[in-house]
C-alpha cells in the first residue's frame, strides 16, 4: 500500500493558510479514504478535511491550533511497515507553486531534498483520475448547499499526493484532436479529465466517447418521472441515513430561511419572441444549443449590473454591493442539489453562457466540479421548468441577496388586440433578502429581466 | 539438408513481405526472405507497377488523339502495343532491382525458391539450388494472392486471360470481354480501348466500380460510354467457351463473341501448399485469421497482406508488414486502421476514395452533410484540359467529422491523401478549410468540396 501525504487543502481561491482546529483521527488510527481526518479553519469557514488515502495515520506534523500554509505536508498516512522517515522528519515545507511542479521546496538538508521530487502539492483538491495514486478515494465534492454560499461546513478533501501523468483538472494545455474537442464540447466532457490513447497521450475521439458513456447515469437522466412498482408487503417505513449532501442541506436551510426575512415578487413573461429567437439560433450550423435558462441567465446578468441593489449581500453592519454578476445555477442531483457558479456572466455571450453552464452542470452531476466553481455567487437562479412546474419560490443562498425561481414555458390563451390567441408564457419569482432590498427594488429588477426576455434581441447586443 | 538460422523468416517478397523484412532489419533483426519469383512480388512485377506503366502509355496515346486540341498537327502516328508491354516490363524490372538493392543494403538474405512452413519456427525452401531449411524465432507469411476465375472457366492465358497474361502478352486482341468491372477490370478496359481494342465490360453488380460511391460509378460510366467502351452491368456470366478463333461468353442477357476474355473477378489468397493446415493456423473463410498485431493463431507466426484478408491492397500489406515487424521486435505498434485505407483506381479519370460512401454514411444513421465540387470549375483542371470528375466530401453534420471522400478526376489518387492525413489526425471540415491550398492546383477542388459541405463554396 502506498504512502499518502496529507497536505493542507486549498479551499478557496484566496486561501493561503489554514488553521488546524482539531484532529478527528489520532496518530495510530486506521483511516479509510473518505474518513474525516481533521477540522480546518479557513478565512471563510471551518471545513472538515477528508482522507484520500487508506492506511494508518502514522504521523501528524501540525499540532491543533497551529497554522500551516496551503500545500504543506501536515500528516502522513501509510501502512505500519512503510518507511516514512524521509517524510516524517521534514517539517511542513512551504508550498510549491502549482505551475512549477518540479520546484524543490526550500527545505534544509537531506531530508527535504529526499522528498523534493514528490513534493508537488496540488493547488486544489484533485479530481478523481484513473492514473492517480491508487489510494485516491472518491471525491466528495465540497458540496455547496443551496443555503451555504461559502462552502461552509462542507466536507473538503485533504489533498493526497499522487504521481500524476498529466496536470490536474483545469490545469495546462490539453492535447486533443479537433474532432475530440468537438465531440467533448457537444457531450459536455471535460478534456482535462480524459486520458488520451493517441500518440504522446493525445486525446482522440474514442477517448472522449468512452468518457462520455462512462459518465454517471444521473448525468443523462431526463426529467421524466419513472414508475416504480410499489411493494405493499414490506415494512411500513424505513429510516435512511442522511447522505453528506442531504445532511448539509438540512443543516443550512433553516439557517437561511429563519434569519433571512424573505419576500417574493412574481412576474409573467411573454416568451414568444425569446422562443423564436432560440429556435433560430439553434438552427444555425455550428452554434451551441441555447436553452431557455441560458436566456434567463443572460437577462439576469445584464439586469444585475443595472440594479446593484439586487446584486448585494447583507454583511451584518454593512451591505456589500457587487459590480460583477457571478450567477449560481442550481443543478438537481439524485441526492440533493448543487449550485455551480458561472462567473462574470455580464461579460459573456449567450453562446459562452450556454457552453459553460452545460459544462458546469454536466460536471456537477459527475461530481467533477472544482472547489472554486462552487462558491462566490452574487445571485442564483433555480429553474424547474423541465419538470413542468408553473411557478415556485426558492430559498436564498446566504450571503447572496436574492434568488430567481423560474417555471416552465407554457402555451396559454392570451388576449391579443385582434382577439384570443395562443402565446408562450413563463412565470418567474424572485426571493429577496428584505434586509438588503425592498419590494419595489426587486420588482424593478424583475421588470428589466422581463423586458429583456420579451425583447430578446437585446440579449444579443 | 542445410539449415540456416535467422531471427525472422519472411515468406514472400511482395509489398507486405519486403517491407516487413526491411523493417525487421532496421530494428536489428537478422532476416531471410523467401521468393519463388522476382523480389517485389505480384505488385511490382505483374500488378500495380507494370499496369501503371501501361496506363501511362494509354494516356499518352489518348493525348496524341487530342493533339489538335492543343494546336499540334500530326500526320498520323503509330502506337506500338508490344513496345508498351516491353516498356512496362522494363519499369517492373527496374523496380524489382530496386527491392533487391534494398535487401542488400539492409543485409537481408534473399533465398530463391518456394517456402513451405514446417513448424512455427521453420520454413523449408525448395528451389533451383536444391532444398534448405530456414529457422526463425518468428515467421512472417506474405504469400499474397492470385487471380480468381469463375466456376468452370479455365484461365489459359491465351483465349481466357488474367491480369498475369494481360501484362505479358505483346499482342492485343481486336475485341475483348472483361468480366468484372472493379479496379482491375476498368484499368485494363482503359488500356486496351486506348490502343483500339473494342472492349465490353461485364459486371454482375448493378454498376461499374461497385465498391465506390454511386455518383462516381455513374459518372465514370458516362465517360466510358463516350469513349465507346461497352458496359453491361447486373449481368451474370453463365459460361465462357474458348474456340480456335475466339471466345463465346454466355450471360443471362445474351451471348458475346470476342477474341479474348479477361477474367477480372477478383483475387484469391494463396493459402494452399504453404503448410498452414499442418501447423493448425486458424482461418477466417479463405483468409488467415490474424490479431491486430498480425499474429496468427500460432504464436510467433505472423501473416500479412492479401492472405490476411481484405482489402487486398499493396499499401495495406505494407502497413501490416510494419506492424508485424515491430511487434516481433518487441515494440507496441499502432494497429492498422482499416477504416482509413485509401482505395485507388488508375483508369482515366482516376478514382480515389477513403472512408464511407454517402449511402453507407446515411445507413449508419449519421446526419451527414455533403460537399461536391466539379473539376470543370477548377482553373488547373481546365488548363490541363482534364475536367471530367469531381471531389465529394461527406461529413458528420454536427461534428464536421470527415466520414468519406470520393474523387473522380485527374490525379485523384494523389489528392486523396490530404483527407487520409486529416482523418488520421481527426481533423474536421474546419481544419481542412483553414488550410491554405495553393492556387492553381487540383487540390483546390478538395478545399472547395470541403467548403461546400459547410455551405461556403466560393467557386461554385
Amino acid at each position: 500500500m502506498a504512502v499518502t501525504k496529507v497536505v493542507m487543502p486549498k479551499l478557496s481561491e484566496a486561501m493561503e493558510t489554514g488553521k488546524l482546529i482539531k484532529w478527528i483521527k489520532k496518530e495510530g488510527d486506521r483511516v479509510n479514504g473518505g474518513d474525516i481526518l481533521a477540522e480546518v479553519e479557513t478565512d471563510k469557514a471551518d471545513v472538515e478535511m477528508e482522507a484520500f488515502g487508506s492506511g494508518v495515520l502514522r504521523k501528524i506534523l501540525v499540532k491543533e491550533g497551529d497554522t500551516a500554509p496551503v500545500g504543506s505536508l501536515i500528516a502522513v498516512i501509510a501502512e505500519p511497515n512503510d518507511d516514512i522517515s524521509s517524510l516524517a522528519g521534514a517539517a511542513a515545507p512551504p508550498p510549491a507553486p502549482a505551475e512549477a511542479p518540479a520546484a524543490a521546496p526550500a527545505g534544509n538538508g537531506k531530508a527535504a531534498a529526499a522528498t523534493a521530487p514528490s513534493q508537488r502539492p496540488a493547488a486544489v483538491p484533485p479530481q478523481p483520475k484513473t492514473e492517480d495514486h491508487a489510494t485516491v478515494a472518491k471525491t466528495e465534492p465540497a458540496a455547496k448547499s443551496p443555503a451555504g454560499a461559502e462552502a461552509a461546513n462542507a466536507p473538503a478533501a485533504a489533498v493526497a499526493e499522487g504521481h500524476r501523468e498529466q496536470p490536474g483538472a483545469g490545469e495546462g494545455r490539453v492535447k486533443a484532436s479537433p474532432l475530440a474537442r468537438k465531440v467533448a464540447a457537444q457531450s459536455g466532457v471535460d478534456l482535462h479529465l480524459v486520458r488520451g490513447s493517441g500518440p504522446g497521450g493525445r486525446i482522440v475521439r474514442k477517448d472522449v466517447e468512452a468518457a462520455a458513456s462512462a459518465a454517471p447515469q444521473g448525468a443523462r437522466a431526463g426529467a421524466r418521472p419513472q414508475f416504480r412498482p410499489v411493494d405493499l408487503t414490506g415494512p411500513e417505513f424505513e429510516d435512511q441515513p442522511l447522505s453528506q449532501m442531504r445532511a448539509i442541506i438540512a443543516k443550512r436551510m433553516p439557517l437561511s430561511k429563519a434569519p433571512v426575512p424573505h419576500f417574493y415578487v412574481s412576474s409573467e413573461v411573454a416568451m414568444d419572441r425569446a422562443w423564436e429567437l432560440r429556435e433560430e439560433l439553434n438552427g444555425l450550423e455550428g452554434q451551441p444549443k441555447i436553452s431557455v435558462n441560458d436566456l434567463v441567465v443572460r437577462a439576469c446578468a445584464l439586469s444585475l449590473l443595472q440594479h446593484p441593489g439586487v446584486n448585494a449581500s447583507f454583511q451584518g453592519d454593512s451591505m456589500r454591493v457587487y459590480h460583477r454578476a457571478h450567477i449560481g445555477i442550481a443543478v438537481a442531483l439524485e441526492e440533493g442539489l448543487i449550485t455551480p457558479v458561472l462567473r462574470d456572466c455580464h461579460a459573456k455571450s449567450l453562446a459562452q453562457i450556454a457552453v459553460e453552464s452545460r459544462d458546469l452542470a454536466e460536471r456537477a452531476r459527475a461530481r467533477k466540479l472544482r472547489a472554486q466553481e462552487m462558491s462566490g455567487a452574487t445571485f442564483s437562479i433555480s429553474n424547474l421548468g423541465m419538470y413542468d412546474v408553473t411557478e415556485f419560490s426558492a430559498i436564498i443562498n446566504p450571503p447572496e441577496g436574492a434568488i430567481l425561481a423560474v417555471g416552465t414555458v407554457r402555451r396559454v390563451p392570451v388576449v391579443e388586440p385582434s382577439g384570443l390567441g395562443v402565446g408562450r408564457r413563463m412565470t418567474m419569482t424572485i426571493s429577496c433578502d428584505h434586509r438588503v432590498m425592498d419590494g419595489a427594488m426587486g420588482a424593478r429588477f424583475l421588470q428589466d429581466v422581463k423586458r429583456l426576455l420579451e425583447e430578446p434581441l437585446r440579449l444579443l447586443v | 539438408m542445410a539449415t540456416q538460422k535467422f531471427d525472422v523468416v519472411v515468406v514472400g517478397t511482395g509489398p507486405g513481405g519486403y517491407v516487413s523484412a526491411i523493417r525487421c532489419a532496421q530494428l536489428g533483426l537478422s532476416v531471410a526472405a523467401v521468393e519463388d519469383d522476382r523480389a517485389g512480388g505480384v505488385c511490382l512485377n505483374w500488378g500495380c507497377i507494370p499496369t501503371k506503366a501501361l496506363l501511362r502509355n494509354a494516356e499518352v496515346v489518348h493525348l496524341f488523339h487530342r493533339a489538335e486540341e492543343f494546336g499540334i498537327k500530326l500526320s498520323g502516328f503509330e502506337a506500338d502495343y508490344a513496345e508498351a508491354i516491353r516498356r512496362s516490363r522494363r519499369v517492373a524490372d527496374r523496380m524489382a532491382k530496386g527491392v533487391e538493392f534494398l535487401f542488400r543494403k539492409n543485409k537481408i538474405t534473399l533465398v530463391p525458391g518456394r517456402g513451405v512452413v514446417k513448424s512455427a519456427t521453420a520454413v523449408e525452401v525448395t528451389g533451383a539450388a536444391g532444398g534448405m531449411t530456414l529457422e526463425g524465432r518468428a515467421l512472417i507469411l506474405a504469400t499474397g494472392s492470385e487471380p480468381r476465375s469463375l466456376p468452370g472457366v479455365t484461365i489459359d492465358e491465351k483465349r481466357v486471360i488474367s491480369s498475369n497474361g494481360a501484362v505479358r502478352n505483346e499482342t492485343r486482341p481486336g475485341s475483348l470481354v472483361i468480366i468484372g468491372a472493379g479496379a482491375v477490370g476498368v484499368e485494363f478496359a482503359d488500356v486496351y480501348s486506348a490502343y483500339g481494342t473494342s472492349v465490353t465490360l461485364l459486371e454482375a453488380l448493378p454498376r461499374i466500380v461497385p465498391i465506390e460511391d454511386e455518383e462516381v460509378s455513374a459518372q465514370l460510366a458516362r465517360i466510358f460510354t463516350r469513349r465507346k467502351i461497352e458496359m453491361k452491368t447486373g449481368v451474370k456470366v453463365q459460361s465462357v467457351t474458348a474456340g480456335d478463333k475466339g471466345v463465346k461468353v454466355t450471360t443471362d442477357g445474351g451471348t458475346i463473341d470476342a477474341e479474348q476474355v479477361l477474367m477480372a473477378v477478383g483475387r484469391a489468397a494463396k493459402v494452399k501448399d504453404v503448410g498452414l493446415e499442418k501447423l493448425g493456423v486458424a482461418m477466417d473463410r479463405n483468409f488467415v485469421k490474424v490479431s491486430p498485431m498480425m499474429e496468427t493463431s500460432v504464436k510467433g507466426v505472423y501473416a500479412i497482406g492479401d492472405m490476411a484478408g481484405a482489402p487486398l491492397l499493396a499499401h495495406k500489406a505494407m502497413a501490416e508488414g510494419v506492424v508485424a515487424a515491430e511487434a516481433i521486435a518487441g515494440k507496441s505498434p499502432r494497429p492498422v486502421d482499416y477504416a482509413n485505407v485509401p482505395s485507388c483506381t488508375y483508369c482515366r479519370p482516376q478514382v480515389a476514395s477513403i472512408g464511407m460512401s454517402e449511402a453507407k454514411a446515411k445507413e449508419n444513421g449519421r446526419g451527414v452533410t455533403v460537399g461536391k465540387f466539379p473539376f470543370t470549375a477548377s482553373g488547373k483542371a481546365v488548363a490541363l484540359g482534364e475536367t471530367d470528375g469531381f471531389v465529394k466530401v461527406i461529413a458528420d453534420k454536427t461534428t464536421g467529422e470527415i466520414l468519406g471522400v470520393h474523387i473522380l478526376g485527374p490525379e485523384a489518387t494523389e489528392i486523396i491523401h490530404e483527407f487520409a492525413v486529416g482523418r488520421t489526425l481527426e481533423a474536421t471540415l474546419e481544419e481542412i478549410i483553414h488550410t491554405i491550398h495553393a492556387h492553381p492546383t487540383l487540390s483546390e477542388a478538395a478545399l472547395e468540396a470541403t467548403l461546400g459541405a459547410l455551405g461556403q463554396a466560393i467557386h461554385l
